[in-house]
């Protein structure tokens, strides 16, 4: 085992519930490492305002993480972004973790927070159009579409939010959706109902994207029929959901059936040493205040394992 | 406002002097949303590993971001942020919307080609 590289803790994702492990690990003398596949911050960098953190009156989403991110790197954390992790061994006392610099680091406990991202449809022509007629973020986007006739895919809150802030530029949404009805709460499915320049085709889904330089047309497939049709458009916005990001813990740790991570109240998982946090978990409700509170137990309860250990290693040293 | 920690240009006069006094540069022109925020966070880590090129930032919604919105590079764009890239005060390379660290990486090795230890 190589010292440099072996850590009290290990946190793997540096969203809100990364960070708070970290500050909580590192301000507890734990030699504590996050790795982070992209921004440090996670989803909450993404968020324009946070009007709902206690003590916090207003703060945008990337001032939060960069405190968060100051706060943890004062007590001693070190953090290391836009790595991802290439191989993870659990079945040992000590953690390892491979990451694609091809670096290789240990721990005794290791915290799990990934987060998730957006849901992308996967197929063909999507990568080709991104930035070209294909997104992901309507207030980011919109005003290239003003005037023309687009296509959001998506049946939730996001989806029918989106395509109503949409129609302050394009002349025409057509909401493709792959159910009969909507997920989204009756009064965002009510202001798309009441939206004269929002159309819908239900039942249905796109299998593939058509262009030359920029997106001009896509196949539509009705999901009852079977039908494929090619339809015309300018742009297309995807809102259909948050993926956790866990393919890389698949049979290593236990994930139910969507991919989250099953835990404990002390957010422990069914591996000894290993813990999880934020909204790569299983729980119903993801703010920032619950993947904060949720780094904060998984950073106690591994702090307490963490002493535990210590003293087990010490008796075996004096015997 | 850009709230990141790259330099901001702030008007056509900054962005010329950036150009024309440094070989390579890369400015993210952006907004402080979902698709440009990853962009900076992967510029501002670059920063240290690539010191032969210098990162900047420009506000999408600023008048002067023009100077980008017009280059013909940027033609059929339709997401933010606009990425260039430029070579001794040319462009060679510019994407549009988010792009990942290798990607940016790969654009970098390729257009600015210093040898890079990793």
């Amino acid at each position: 085992m190589d010292t440099n590289n072996h850590y009290d803790a290990i946190i793997i994702g540096a969203g809100p519930a990364g960070l708070t492990a970290g500050i909580y690990l590192s301000r507890a003398r734990m030699k504590t490492l996050i790795v982070n596949e992209g921004t440090v911050g996670g989803q909450l960098v993404l968020t324009h305002e946070i009007a709902n953190y206690p003590g916090v009156e207003s703060i945008s989403g990337y001032q939060l993480a960069n405190i968060m991110k100051k706060q943890a790197k004062s007590f001693g954390c070190e953090i290391i972004g836009n790595v991802f992790v290439k191989n993870i061994d659990l079945s040992g006392e000590i953690k390892t973790v491979t990451l694609s610099d091809r670096s290789v680091i240990t721990s005794d406990a290791l915290i799990l927070s990934p987060g998730g991202r957006s849901r992308t449809l996967n197929v063909e022509g999507e990568n080709n159009f991104k930035g070209k007629g294909i997104s992901y973020c309507a207030t980011c986007d919109g005003d290239f579409f003003t005037g023309k006739e687009i296509v959001v895919v998506g049946g939730g809150n996001s989806a029918l939010e989106e395509a109503v802030s949409l129609t302050k530029y394009a002349n025409k949404v057509t909401i493709v959706h792959q159910f009969d009805h909507f997920q989204a709460f009756e009064n965002a499915v009510d202001e798309a109902r009441k939206n004269p320049k929002i159309h819908y085709i239900m039942e249905s889904t796109i299998t593939a994207f058509h262009g030359k330089e920029n997106l001009e047309s896509v196949d539509i497939k009705n999901l009852k029929s079977g039908e494929i049709y090619n339809f015309k458009t300018d742009g297309t916005f995807i809102f259909i959901g948050y993926l956790p990001n866990t393919e890389f813990l698949k049979d290593k740790v236990d994930l139910n059936k969507w991919g989250e991570i099953v835990v404990k109240n002390d957010m422990s998982t069914d591996i000894e040493g290993v813990y999880a946090a934020g909204d790569s978990t299983a729980k119903r409700y993801r703010q920032v205040t619950t993947a904060v509170g949720d780094g904060t137990v998984s950073a106690l309860a591994a702090s307490g394992y963490l002493n535990e250990l210590k003293v087990k290693q010490k008796q075996l040293i004096t015997i | 406002m850009l709230y990141t920690n790259l330099k901001h240009l702030e008007s056509i006069a900054d962005h010329n002097k950036a150009i024309s006094e440094n070989e390579n540069v890369m400015v993210v022109c952006g907004r402080m949303g979902p698709m440009c925020i990853p962009v900076y966070g992967i510029a501002e880590e670059l920063e240290t590993e690539y010191r032969h090129v210098k990162f900047f930032d420009m506000e999408f919604d600023n008048p002067i971001s023009e100077v980008i919105r017009t280059l013909p590079e940027v033609r059929g764009f339709m997401g933010i942020p606009f990425t260039i890239y430029y070579k001794n005060g040319k462009v060679v390379k510019a994407t549009s919307s988010i792009q990942t660290k290798d990607q940016v990486k790969t654009i970098l090795n390729k257009e600015f080609s210093v040898a890079v230890t990793v």
